[in-house]
C-alpha cells in the first residue's frame, strides 16, 4: 500500500476571470519509506496539492489515500500518519515553544510526551527555547517549532512545505541531518522546496508540477541521467553576442550554455571568439537538477506526453518505465498506455 | 487529555492569560455602570414595587458581561487565529468538528461565567439582590453563555477582518443586550415597544435570570427557557453545520 496515494486529483477555483484549474487530473503515488520532492514554479499547484493532502483544501474531484485513509471519508486517521509543516511561518502568541507542543500532542490524543517533546527540542537546537514565548523567538527559530509541532505525535509520514525557505544555511542543516535522520528510520517524507540542489541531494523521487499537471516523474538519477549533454559555464563581465544570449542562462557574471555535443560545445566557443568575450573558469559539466527543471519549465521537455503516461512513471519496487523527459534523450522510451498507479 | 479536551484547555488557557483584557476589564465596565446607573436613577425607577433600583440592576448587568463576554471569546479567538493562520494548527488534527464545537463553545462559556460571577462579587458590595430561586439562575447563566458563545462561534467563522467582526458586535449584540432589558423592566414601556421587545431573545435571557433573583419577571420563565433553549439548539445546529463543512477555514 502506498503512503500516500494521488486518484484523479482536480481542484478549480472560482475567480473573478472565471474558473481556475489550479491541479488538473494528478496521479501520484509515493510509497511507504521514499524521500519524494515535488518540485515546481511558484503557482504550479504544489501548495494546493498539500493542502488537499493535510485537509486544509478539498480537491473538485478524486480523492487522496494516506496508508489507504482516505483524507475526507476517514480524516481523524489520515490525519494522525501525517506531520504537516506549513509554508507560512505561523505561531500562536499566547504560548511558549513547550506549551505548543503540549497542546499539539493533545490534539493527537498524545499523553506524557514530554520525553518526545524533549528529543526534538534537542534535535532541532531548540533545548534553551523550550520557555521562550513563540513572539519572542527569530524566524529561523519559529520555523523550527514549526517542524516540531508537525512531528510531535510522531507521524509516519512528513509533509515538508518549502521548509527552508528564507531561512538561515545552519537551520538548513539542522533540519535536513533530522529529517535524513527520520527517513532512514522509515518516515516517508513529502517535501517540496525551491532550492533544487536540496531536492537533488535528498529526495530519491522527484515529480514536477507545471500549471497543476504533472509533466516529470522519475527517480532523481534518473532525471538527471535523461536530461541532455552538457552544460558549458564560465564567467564574464563581457556581453554574449545575441545568438548565444538567446540560449544562455545567465545569473550575474556566470553564464550556462546547455551543449548536446562535442560540436555543439566548439561551436559555442567559436561564438564567444569571434565575439571577443572575455571568458574566465570555464568547466563542463553535467546537467544538475536546476537545468533539468528549466528544460521541463521551459517547454522543451515532457509537454507533448499525454498525462496518464506521467503518472503511470517508475516508482519504488516497480519495473522502470521509462524517463518520463520525452524530449532529453532518445534512449527514454515513453510508455503507449499508461495506468494510474 | 483527550483531544477535544486540549482544544478547550487551550482556549480558556488564552484568554487565562490575558486575563486583565479578558476579564477585569469587563467586570469593571459593569462596576461603572452600576455605579452611574444606580446613583442617577435610584430615586427615580421604580421596578417591581419593592425592588431597589440597584438590586435590580445587578442581575442584568452580571447576564449582559456573561452574554458579551461569551460572544467575544469564541469570535475573536477564531478570528485572531484566522488572520494569524495559527489556526493550521487545530486544522491539521484530527478533531472533529463536535470537537470544535464543544471545545469553543465550552471555552466561551467559562470567560462569560468567570466574568459573571466576578461582576457579581463586585456589585455585591452596593447591592445585595435576593436568590429565590437558584437553579434558574443557574440554567439561564448556562443557556445565556451557550448561546451567545456559539453566536460568536459563527460570527467568528464568516468574519473574515476584524471590522466585519466588530460590525456585528457593535451593530447586533450590543444594542440586542441593551434593548433586552438590562436597565429597566419592559413594562415600564409604552405596548408597542414591549410587543418589540418580545422579539428580542436577549430579553428572554435576561428576564429568566431575573426570576432566578426576584421570582419576578416580565414573562414566565417556562416560556423565556423555552424560548432560549430553542434558540440555541438551532443556532448550535448552523454553527455544528458550518464546522462540518468547513465554513471559510477549509477550501
Amino acid at each position: 500500500m502506498p503512503a500516500v496515494s494521488f486518484q484523479a486529483i482536480s481542484k478549480t477555483f472560482a475567480t473573478p476571470k472565471g474558473p481556475f484549474a489550479a491541479l488538473n487530473q494528478i496521479h501520484l503515488d509515493i510509497q511507504e519509506g521514499e524521500f519524494f520532492g515535488l518540485l515546481g514554479p511558484n503557482g504550479a499547484g504544489k501548495t494546493t496539492l498539500i493542502s488537499i493532502l493535510a485537509g486544509l483544501a478539498r480537491a473538485s474531484s478524486g480523492r487522496v489515500l494516506v496508508q489507504g485513509s482516505d483524507v475526507q471519508t476517514d480524516f481523524a486517521n489520515a490525519r494522525r500518519k501525517l506531520g504537516v509543516v506549513p509554508q507560512e511561518l505561523v505561531f500562536d502568541p499566547f504560548f511558549n515553544v513547550r506549551e505548543s507542543l503540549r497542546i499539539q500532542s493533545g490534539y493527537f490524543g498524545v499523553k506524557n510526551n514530554d520525553a518526545w517533546i524533549d528529543e526534538l527540542l534537542e534535535n532541532l537546537g531548540l533545548a534553551d527555547k523550550a520557555h521562550a514565548n513563540m513572539r519572542q523567538l527569530s524566524g529561523g527559530m519559529k520555523r523550527r517549532v514549526l517542524v516540531a509541532q508537525a512531528l510531535v505525535h510522531k507521524p509516519p509520514i512528513i509533509v515538508l512545505d518549502e521548509p527552508t525557505a528564507g531561512v538561515d544555511v545552519e537551520l538548513r542543516q539542522t533540519l535536513w541531518h533530522f529529517v535524513a535522520r527520520l527517513n532512514k528510520e522509515g518516515h516517508t517524507v513529502l517535501l517540496t522546496t525551491h532550492y533544487l540542489e536540496e531536492a537533488e541531494a535528498l529526495c530519491g523521487r522527484i515529480a514536477m508540477l507545471k500549471a497543476g499537471r504533472i509533466v516529470a516523474l522519475n527517480r532523481t538519477s534518473d532525471l538527471l541521467q535523461a536530461a541532455s549533454g552538457s552544460m558549458l559555464q564560465f564567467k564574464t563581465d563581457t556581453a554574449l553576442p545575441p545568438a548565444l544570449a538567446m540560449v544562455a542562462r545567465v545569473t550575474g557574471r556566470i553564464v550556462q550554455l546547455p551543449a548536446n555535443d562535442a560540436a555543439e560545445i566548439e561551436s559555442h566557443l567559436a561564438g564567444l571568439r569571434v565575439a571577443g568575450v572575455d571568458v574566465h573558469d570555464m568547466e563542463i559539466r553535467r546537467p544538475d537538477l536546476e537545468d533539468v527543471f528549466l528544460q521541463v519549465m521551459s517547454g522543451t521537455s515532457a509537454s507533448n506526453i499525454p498525462l496518464d503516461n506521467i503518472a503511470s512513471a517508475a516508482a519504488p519496487g516497480r519495473p522502470k518505465q521509462g524517463v518520463v523527459l520525452s524530449g532529453g534523450s532518445e534512449d527514454t522510451p515513453v510508455p503507449s498506455v499508461g495506468a494510474p498507479l | 487529555m483527550t483531544g477535544w479536551q486540549t482544544l478547550f484547555y487551550k482556549e480558556v488557557l488564552r484568554f487565562w492569560k490575558v486575563s486583565f483584557q479578558t476579564v477585569a476589564a469587563p467586570v469593571l465596565t459593569a462596576v461603572l455602570y452600576l455605579l452611574i446607573f444606580g446613583h442617577v436613577l435610584e430615586d427615580h425607577v421604580k421596578v417591581y414595587d419593592s425592588i431597589s433600583y440597584t438590586a435590580f440592576l445587578v442581575p442584568g448587568l452580571v447576564m449582559m458581561s456573561v452574554l458579551q463576554n461569551a460572544f467575544a471569546n469564541s469570535s475573536s479567538s477564531l478570528i485572531q487565529s484566522k488572520i494569524m493562520g495559527s489556526l493550521v494548527f487545530v486544522l491539521l488534527t484530527p478533531l472533529s468538528h463536535w470537537a470544535w464545537f464543544v471545545a469553543y463553545v465550552g471555552s466561551s462559556m467559562v470567560r462569560g461565567l468567570v466574568v459573571g460571577v466576578g461582576v457579581f462579587v463586585v456589585t455585591f458590595a452596593f447591592a445585595r439582590p435576593e436568590f429565590v430561586a437558584p437553579l434558574w439562575i443557574l440554567v439561564f447563566a448556562m443557556l445565556g453563555a451557550g448561546l451567545l458563545a456559539t453566536l460568536g462561534l459563527i460570527a467568528g467563522l464568516w468574519a473574515d477582518k476584524f471590522d466585519q467582526l466588530a460590525a456585528f458586535q457593535n451593530f447586533v449584540v450590543v444594542p440586542m443586550t441593551f434593548l433586552s432589558g438590562v436597565f429597566y423592566s419592559i413594562q415600564s414601556l409604552p405596548p408597542f415597544w414591549q410587543a418589540v421587545s418580545h422579539l428580542n431573545p436577549f430579553f428572554y435571557m435576561i428576564d429568566g435570570f431575573r426570576y432566578g433573583f426576584f421570582g419576578q419577571s416580565d414573562t414566565s420563565p417556562w416560556l423565556s427557557l423555552t424560548i432560549v433553549g430553542v434558540a440555541w439548539l438551532g443556532v448550535s445546529a448552523l454553527a455544528v453545520h458550518l464546522l462540518r463543512i468547513g465554513y471559510k477555514i477549509r477550501n
